[in-house]
């Protein structure tokens, strides 16, 4: 198989083949700790992609009613509230947000903070998601991002459980599978995806890969600087479990409090010892049979 | 140990999340559709190995039975595929590309012609037409028949799901046993008493191997074991161990008693299926609640600094 199925990889393209002079890698950095929470990302995409409607509920959990990522929301901004030991260091938010709270219960300076985050599909350097499509539905562009064709698709829902950010999913009623395909209709024609350019505080950032892990690698250096302990990259490091996202993001609490997967693992990277067991348990099955009829009786 | 008690045993795990949301989707295949195709694939693979094996050895009673549940078993699997499917008029884009990547497509191309040679071997079989090439129809099935048999648990196990890939080491064994007891049991249940002697060892072979790698399933894999031994799942496989236990016992009376080999194959059957659809709901479970994702990927990550 000519295709690494884990580790870094510095062109996903060129390994599905597109011969060189393809477009440079496309992907998004989500910066959250500039997202103020507003789902124009969200509004914008159902917008651009005719994404249909998918229930208008009041989950009760927080100001996030959308919930999760699925077949129809392929942007969701995810709404965290945190109870903080002393108030947020001021990192150049709006001063118009969070409700004052009283000192009288909760001790000397107690206070709330909101952590708002716009998730996405990470467009995987190695994608479970394509890697187990039997169908070649799912495939790798010439940005290096990973988009389904929904006329090749047939509904089998493999690439619903290899997700391991459980983004994509089977959409009710129409029986395929349908996730973020980072606007490939617009970038192809030298425009931002929908979300990024709806984003009014540039927290959805798209561009070069390359570029964009730069620009994270500053904003976290800046963040640091100012005592924001807690930030972290997401998804930018080409040695993590999936080779590193070509869409990542820059959070400031663990993986999980977003629910992430803090350490995601593409599936496909135990495949070949998978294969291998199969393979020693099969050879089992033809021994025991051939054992069962040849011996004496 | 009741569910009860274990849960009192075991210490609540710390770990955060998104309120409690889980991280992973739950797969969106339909019940009894795939847990189905899983059970039925097993049989077929089984049984057309060892109507290969009888064939073989000369017992043309025992191979007759194995090329009608292979048959039965392969129509029956590619049925319950095709019914998950989101768009089944589109079945055959399966077949459009070979990926080595994706257990679903190397899957395809061994249950397609699996499927193709078993009914043709059978139908030949059945009607006398073509004897020759129904021979070396039912030599093809038999050939593909292990393959059949331990597949489809790497499809299960290359996913996210915490329960299924976890389990990768063994579930190809759990289904390779739990495969030739099923076929076993098939044929303990058609067969006359007198031809059952290899098929009791099949059934007994297939019984052990299954009970010692889903007891490695069940007690090896930490919080991902949970959902192999608690709730609907948890009981499931208790049940699968108890019919194959039952099935393996009864099996040894089979040779004196008819009575006794139909009661021993039902056993295996039914045990068959408790496996399948356990250790599928056992998956399902895993995606349900984030600890299965968090807690073995935080220890991972804790060991690695």
């Amino acid at each position: 198989m000519g295709n690494r199925l884990s580790g870094p990889l510095d062109d996903p393209a060129q390994d599905a083949g597109y011969p060189g002079g393809h477009p440079p890698r496309m992907g998004f950095f989500t910066d959250t700790s500039v997202c103020i929470g507003c789902k124009a990302c969200e509004v914008a995409c159902k917008e651009w992609n005719s994404v249909p409607e998918d229930g208008i509920d009041l989950l009760g959990l927080s100001y996030d009613n959308t919930g999760e990522l699925s077949a129809n929301t392929w942007r969701h901004v995810a709404f965290v509230e945190q109870k903080v030991s002393a108030p947020a260091v001021d990192i150049g938010m709006p001063t118009i947000g969070a409700p004052k709270q009283t000192d009288d219960q909760s001790g000397d300076r107690d206070g709330v903070r909101w952590l708002m985050s716009s998730d996405v599909c990470k467009h995987c350097t190695h994608a479970a998601c394509l890697d187990v499509c039997p169908t070649g539905s799912l495939f790798r562009t010439e940005f290096g991002t990973v988009v389904v064709q929904d006329d090749i698709c047939n509904g089998c829902g493999y690439c619903v459980p290899a997700c391991p950010y459980g983004v994509i999913g089977k959409r009710e009623g129409d029986g395929r599978a349908w996730k973020c395909t980072l606007c490939y209709d617009r970038i192809g024609d030298g425009l931002q995806p929908a979300c990024a350019t709806a984003c009014p505080t540039e927290s959805i950032q798209y561009g070069p890969l390359d570029e964009l892990r730069e620009r994270a690698d500053r904003r976290l250096e800046e963040l640091h600087e100012k005592g924001v302990e807690q930030a972290r990259l997401y998804g930018r490091d080409p040695d993590d479990g999936v080779g590193g996202d070509g869409a990542f993001f820059l959070l400031l609490d663990e993986p999980e409090v977003y629910g992430l997967p803090p350490d995601p693992v593409v599936t496909t990277r135990d495949l070949p010892a998978m294969w291998k067991r199969a393979a020693v348990a099969a050879a089992s099955v033809a021994a025991g049979v051939a054992w069962a009829f040849l011996g004496r009786s | 140990m009741s569910p009860k008690r274990e849960k009192a045993m075991v210490p609540q795990a710390e770990f955060r999340s998104y309120y409690g949301k889980p991280i992973l989707k739950p797969p969106a295949w339909k019940v009894p559709d795939v847990p189905g195709y899983l059970f039925l694939g097993g049989l077929a693979g089984a049984s057309a190995t060892m109507a290969a094996a009888a064939t073989l050895t000369g017992r043309p009673e025992l191979a007759k039975i194995g090329h009608l549940a292979a048959a039965g078993g392969a129509l029956g699997s590619v049925g319950a595929l095709v019914h998950d499917l989101g768009r089944p008029e589109r079945f055959l884009n399966m077949l459009r590309v070979f990926k080595v990547t994706s257990p679903l497509s190397v899957g395809s191309w061994i249950l397609a012609p699996f499927s193709g040679l078993a009914v043709a071997a059978a139908g030949s079989q059945l009607t006398g037409i073509f004897p020759r090439l129904g021979a070396l129809a039912g030599w093809g099935a038999g050939a593909l028949g292990p393959a059949m048999c331990t597949y489809t648990a790497v499809l299960l196990a290359d996913t996210a799901v915490p329960a299924w890939h976890e389990a990768h080491p063994y579930l190809p064994f759990v289904f390779a046993g739990s495969a030739m007891s099923s076929g076993a049991g098939m044929a303990l249940v058609a067969a006359p008493v007198a031809s059952t002697r290899p098929v009791v060892r099949v059934g007994l072979l297939g019984a052990a191997m299954e009970t010692a790698a889903l007891t490695t399933v069940e007690r090896s894999l930490g919080v991902v074991s949970e959902p192999y031994h608690s709730g609907r799942p948890g009981t499931l496989l208790k049940a699968a161990k108890v019919l194959t236990a039952t099935g393996a016992g009864l099996s040894l009376f089979g040779r004196r008693s008819r009575v006794a080999a139909v009661a021993a194959g039902a056993a295996y059957l039914a045990a068959g299926i408790c496996t399948r659809f356990g250790v599928y709901h056992a998956g399902v479970e895993s995606t349900k609640d984030p600890k299965y994702v968090v807690t073995p990927q935080r220890e991972r990550l804790a060991a690695r600094h």
